[in-house]
């Protein structure tokens, strides 16, 4: 590294305390907004910090009383807690041995840029149809509808993601299983998944994200506690008529959680995930 | 046994490409369903005029008629329109905001760790959750953000920053870019990173000003990536929906009203199956343009060296 100017240097500081602030600020603001009082939320001049922390809100949403805030969150949150599992699930077996077979029998690019074609074209695209076919089916408004939908965005993705990491492994180590004797099966399970163990793994957290933050299929599919997931959840919170600011702001925390702690977790693979084409907005 | 076929029995190429396409099945299977069908039934309803209806489509055929009709509504070019503007200005400031702040990073300074993994937070906020937020933050009568600016002596009245056309879809892209541009900066500092500290230091003997390391080193160091990143924000951003729906529904005076929302608003709203079709299709063979050229960039990426 070359040496800085004393200048530099406070230019690069003072930079880096912008930045932190505006990262930090508004998240920081949206914790803030839990804890303080519906009062001090509604007066003016605004106190930006609360008299006296109020937790009463995260208490009301983890209670399960008929009609209460807690019931919709608490379903909401189940629903997109086995949702996203299920449907990361459906597509990671269907889409490893079709990342597999990309990956060890090449030929199928113009298939394989399809796979990846499907995962970015618009929802429009598809919402009228599927629509009237889970009404014919009657699985408007259930998970299972939810996660055949979302098959059309992690099945793609995982795929791809999948493939480059199979493309990792090096053939011989499988050519030496089967000359000992074990079965294609046997050595995709015994010796090529446990070797792109890390690359399974990104693919699995991303796909839960991916499956977490969706909204546009959920919101015209689900109707109540009985499949509606924590976006939808919260559009409703968020459009609601009696709003109480810092209990929307309680579940957007919340919801906030179990991303955030993977985000935090996956940094070491984000980039490579990304070049993968996870920019998701 | 089929799948268990011993050594190299499976090297023979008949046979291997079986199997290639046994793995391939059930991917297959379940995107010709999922994908496959609708996308051609989408296309089909886009020639009726079909409405939605409890029970199925009541639908005749229309011909070229939803074409027709589209290509002369108003309505909806003023949403294509809001769609062009909030993907060039939001992806626009994604990048350049990614870049300098990828720059900042790649700098020697203290708790630099600390910092890029803060980075990741925005990113992995739910979208949603980050479209109430800035609502919140936004609020006309209690919003921090009118609070800030007030108590900063900067505004002298409360505003309606959603409620005021114009203004409302600049602080709904300020909101995108909150979230999207901290990921655009990671990518670019992972370019950054493997561009050798030899090169700067021998154009620095050489006499290169700044700008001109700027333009002939690190220009060409993060290219890739970063065109990369470009094509694939521009193609998500096309089909902004969430954030829009959470925050603006559209308003006011349909000024945030983009084209996912429009092609939902005429199927789901409205009920018009056929025409809203027709609008799908549209907007998904302008998102197939910019696709298009996203592949032709990632094939050229993988061809070279």
């Amino acid at each position: 590294m070359m040496e800085r100017t004393p200048l530099a240097s406070i230019f690069v500081y003072g930079a880096v305390a912008a930045l932190v602030l505006s990262i930090l600020a508004p998240v920081f603001w949206l914790f803030i907004m839990s804890i303080s009082s519906s009062r001090e939320l509604t007066e003016l001049p605004l106190h930006w910090i609360p008299q006296e922390p109020d937790f009463s809100r995260y208490i009301r949403l983890f209670t399960l009383q008929e009609g209460s805030s807690g019931r919709e969150f608490l379903y909401a949150m189940r629903n997109s807690l086995s949702v996203s599992l299920m449907a990361t699930g459906v597509a990671l077996v269907a889409g490893v041995p079709a990342a597999y077979s990309f990956s060890r029998y090449p030929g199928r690019m113009a298939l394989l840029y399809g796979v990846l074609v499907t995962y970015m074209m618009p929802p429009v695209a598809l919402i009228l149809p599927l629509y009237m076919v889970f009404s014919w089916l009657g699985l408007l408004n259930s998970q299972t509808a939810l996660v055949i939908v979302y098959c059309t965005i992690l099945l793609p993705f995982v795929t791809w993601l999948l493939k480059s990491g199979f493309d990792g492994v090096p053939i011989e180590i499988e050519q030496a299983a089967q000359i000992d004797g074990a079965g294609l099966f046997q050595t995709l399970f015994y010796v090529t998944l446990p070797v792109a163990a890390a690359a399974l793994g990104t693919a699995v957290l991303f796909a839960l994200l991916l499956a977490w933050d969706e909204f546009f299929y959920a919101l015209l599919y689900t109707s109540d506690i009985r499949a509606k997931t924590l976006p939808v959840a919260i559009g409703d919170f968020a459009a609601g008529r009696a709003t109480d600011y810092g209990l929307i702001s309680a579940v957007g925390v919340l919801a906030s959680l179990p991303p955030v702690l993977i985000g935090f977790f996956l940094q070491k693979s984000l980039i490579a995930g990304l070049s993968a084409g996870s920019v998701k907005g | 046994m089929l799948f268990a076929a011993k050594s190299y029995n499976f090297a023979a190429t008949g046979s291997r490409e079986r199997i290639a396409w046994l793995f391939l099945l059930p991917m297959l299977a379940i995107m010709a369903v999922v994908t496959g069908f609708p996308l051609l039934n989408t296309l089909w309803l886009a020639f009726t005029d079909a409405s939605l209806t409890g029970r199925g489509y009541d639908w005749n055929w229309s011909g070229l008629e939803n074409f027709a009709y589209l290509i002369d509504d108003k309505n909806f070019r003023v949403a294509l329109g809001y769609t062009f503007y909030f993907t060039i200005v939001s992806v626009a400031i994604e990048m350049v905001l990614g870049v300098l702040v990828a720059l900042l990073l790649n700098q020697d300074f203290f708790g630099r760790t600390l910092v890029r993994t803060l980075m990741i937070l925005p990113w992995a906020l739910p979208t949603i959750v980050n479209a109430m937020m800035w609502r919140l933050i936004y609020n006309p009568e209690f919003g921090s953000l009118n609070a800030l600016l007030l108590q900063f002596g900067l505004i002298d009245f409360y505003r309606s920053w959603l409620g005021v056309p114009g203004t409302a879809m600049n602080m709904v892209i300020l909101a995108d870019v909150w979230k999207n541009y901290p990921l655009i900066a990671l990518i670019v500092l992972g370019a950054l990173q493997t561009i050798p500290k030899d090169l700067y230091e021998a154009a620095a003997i050489d006499g290169a000003s700044p700008w001109k390391r700027f333009w002939h080193i690190t220009l060409p160091g993060i290219l890739g990536p970063f065109s990369v990143a470009l094509i694939l924000r521009t193609i998500e951003a096309f089909k902004v929906f969430d954030i829009i729906y959470v925050m603006t529904r559209g308003g006011p005076a349909d000024t945030t009203k983009t084209a996912s929302f429009f092609v939902y608003q005429e199927s789901f709203s409205y009920l018009r199956a056929g025409s809203g079709a027709a609008y799908a299709v549209a907007v998904t063979l302008l998102s197939a343009m910019l696709i298009t050229i996203y592949i032709i960039a990632l094939r050229k990426t993988e061809h070279a060296p």
